[in-house]
């Protein structure tokens, strides 16, 4: 992203070439493979379909309904699961982390469950969540949190040691109690890594959600494109995918954003 | 390095929680000695068509093989990426493109492709652990010394001796960090690969599992996936440690 996204440099010498003619013949010449291996029949339609096919698609979609519902409420519907096993990972793997960090009793406790699960990968808890929570909206929830909650605390932890020990100490002098201390010394001072584990968690989190949705469950993306593998369609196939892409890159750049702005306001 | 009574405790409380008390239901997370009847089950005769060992062998054979295609396509990427600004700014902005799609968002495209097989899941596995392999190696060699660039040029340095001998050494424990990457997201996209849809391996095993209700031989796949996880990355840690002996 620090390409496309970096300061623009001053005016010189082949800037022009670097920003805009290079990438524009990267990405032209990407598009021109695609449709020309599609329109030549070197990749056949029920493979990959031409881009022009897939943007059809894409807008088809849109107002077609397909397995249960048109694009939108599937993208709705991942949305939903998303926020939900976010949410509860941010809530719960913050607060962890800040305590594993604050209190020696908590990480001794903590930490070698924490190491003992963190190598499963997220989508191995697919089955477990079946089993507990049935196959609805809620199973997908719960491997969406899996994959989030390991950045969560893991970033609160270290914010934490990174606050000066001479504020914390001068806070304490100064008579802040447990909560004042946590709340306003070691929250704000481990705010920047916190945030940069939140955008960490939330690439994770997408992609946690996709891939429990092509298992389980009878809505969102993932299960769009998965319907759309079992009815032979690659043009949903990849319509599919290119709404996950986008939306992954816009939940990714709010992030940043966020991250930013947080590094502005509370960064050293 | 981390104290083994809590773990101790949770042993224990699993023991009481789906033994004697009762608290936890066999069919929502296996007792002790459900866990391990489902391993002798699994070890001996077999589960999912097929005994542990050979589920363990296609698992890990496919990671093996997505997981070196990645680390020879990606890191000779990552170098060209690394010291070409032409190339970068040539070849970055369709990786941009693409990259935001995750690597488990292919798993349906390359079922159409290769079918339900072992190319479709080395496929994916490669796609997943391309990115990080690329852009590590292409920050670490961003990101080294220009000093010790210099001066090696001052010293006589040709372009050949420039790129094997300063700039592949400084940018190694960069290119390391990717290829830990990389190994983490190829067990994350195998895994889901196979729940998907397979004939053999250890997310096979799985989903045939939850298919059977059996929840002692979910516990013992997913135990498994980890232990595995665990002993590939301890190994690239010893391969680093031998390979960058000055950083120990």
């Amino acid at each position: 992203m620090a390409a496309l996204n970096g300061p623009t440099p001053a005016v010189r010498a082949g800037t022009l070439l670097e920003a805009w003619v290079l990438p524009a013949f990267g990405i032209v010449t990407f598009l021109m493979l695609w449709a020309g291996c599609t329109a030549a029949g070197l990749a056949p339609a029920r493979l990959l379909p031409g881009p022009g096919a897939a943007a059809a698609e894409f807008i088809d979609l849109t107002h077609t309904p397909y397995s249960g519902a048109v694009l939108q409420v599937h993208l709705l519907a991942s949305l939903m699961k998303f926020s939900l096993g976010y949410g509860l990972a941010v809530l719960t793997g913050v607060p962890l982390g800040l305590m594993m960090g604050r209190y020696r009793i908590v990480e001794w406790a903590i930490a070698p469950l924490y190491e003992s699960i963190r190598f499963i990968p997220p989508i191995a808890w697919v089955p477990f969540s079946i089993l507990w929570l049935g196959t609805g909206f809620l199973a997908p929830t719960l491997v969406i949190f899996s994959g989030a909650f390991s950045p969560c605390v893991l970033n609160a932890y270290r914010g934490v040691h990174t606050a000066d020990r001479a504020v914390l100490e001068a806070a304490q002098t100064l008579g802040a109690g447990r909560w004042a201390t946590m709340t306003e010394v070691l929250l704000p001072a481990a705010l920047p890594d916190i945030v940069a584990g939140l955008r960490v968690a939330a690439g994770f989190a997408w992609q946690s959600l996709i891939g429990a949705e092509l298992i389980v469950g009878s809505t969102g993306l993932g299960y769009l494109i998965i319907q759309g593998e079992s009815n032979l369609s690659s043009t949903v196939v990849v319509a599919g995918m290119i709404t996950i892409g986008l939306t992954g890159a816009a939940i990714d750049f709010a992030m940043l954003r966020a991250e930013r702005f947080v590094r502005r306001n509370w960064g050293q | 390095m981390i104290g083994a009574a809590p773990i101790l405790l949770l042993i224990i409380a699993w023991f009481a929680a789906t033994g004697p008390l009762g608290l936890i239901a066999p069919l929502k997370f296996p007792s002790p000695a459900i866990a391990l009847a489902s391993l002798e089950t699994i070890a001996g005769p077999g589960y999912a068509s097929a005994p542990l060992a050979e589920h363990i062998e296609t698992s890990l054979s496919l990671v093996l093989a997505g997981f070196a295609a990645a680390t020879l396509t990606g890191i000779p990427l990552g170098l060209l990426l690394g010291t070409s600004r032409y190339a970068n700014a040539c070849i970055n902005p369709i990786f941009q493109l693409l990259r935001p799609i995750a690597p488990i968002a292919w798993i349906p495209l390359t079922i159409l492709w290769f079918g339900l097989g072992g190319g479709a899941k080395i496929f994916v596995v490669w796609l997943a652990a391309f990115a990080p392999a690329v852009i590590n190696t292409q920050t670490a060699v961003r990101g080294v010394n220009r000093t010790v660039i210099e001066a090696a040029k001052v010293h006589g340095a040709r372009r050949v001796n420039l790129f094997f001998d300063v700039t592949i050494p400084a940018a190694l424990p960069g290119i390391f960090t990717g290829m830990r990457l990389s190994l983490q997201a190829c067990w994350m996209v195998l895994v889901a690969a196979e729940l998907v849809g397979a004939y053999t391996g250890l997310g096979h095993v799985m989903i045939i599992a939850t298919e059977d209700l059996d929840s002692g031989m979910i516990f013992v796949a997913m135990l498994c996936v980890a232990m595995l996880g665990v002993a590939m990355s301890l190994l690239l840690a010893r391969l680093e440690a031998w390979v960058l002996p000055w950083r120990r």
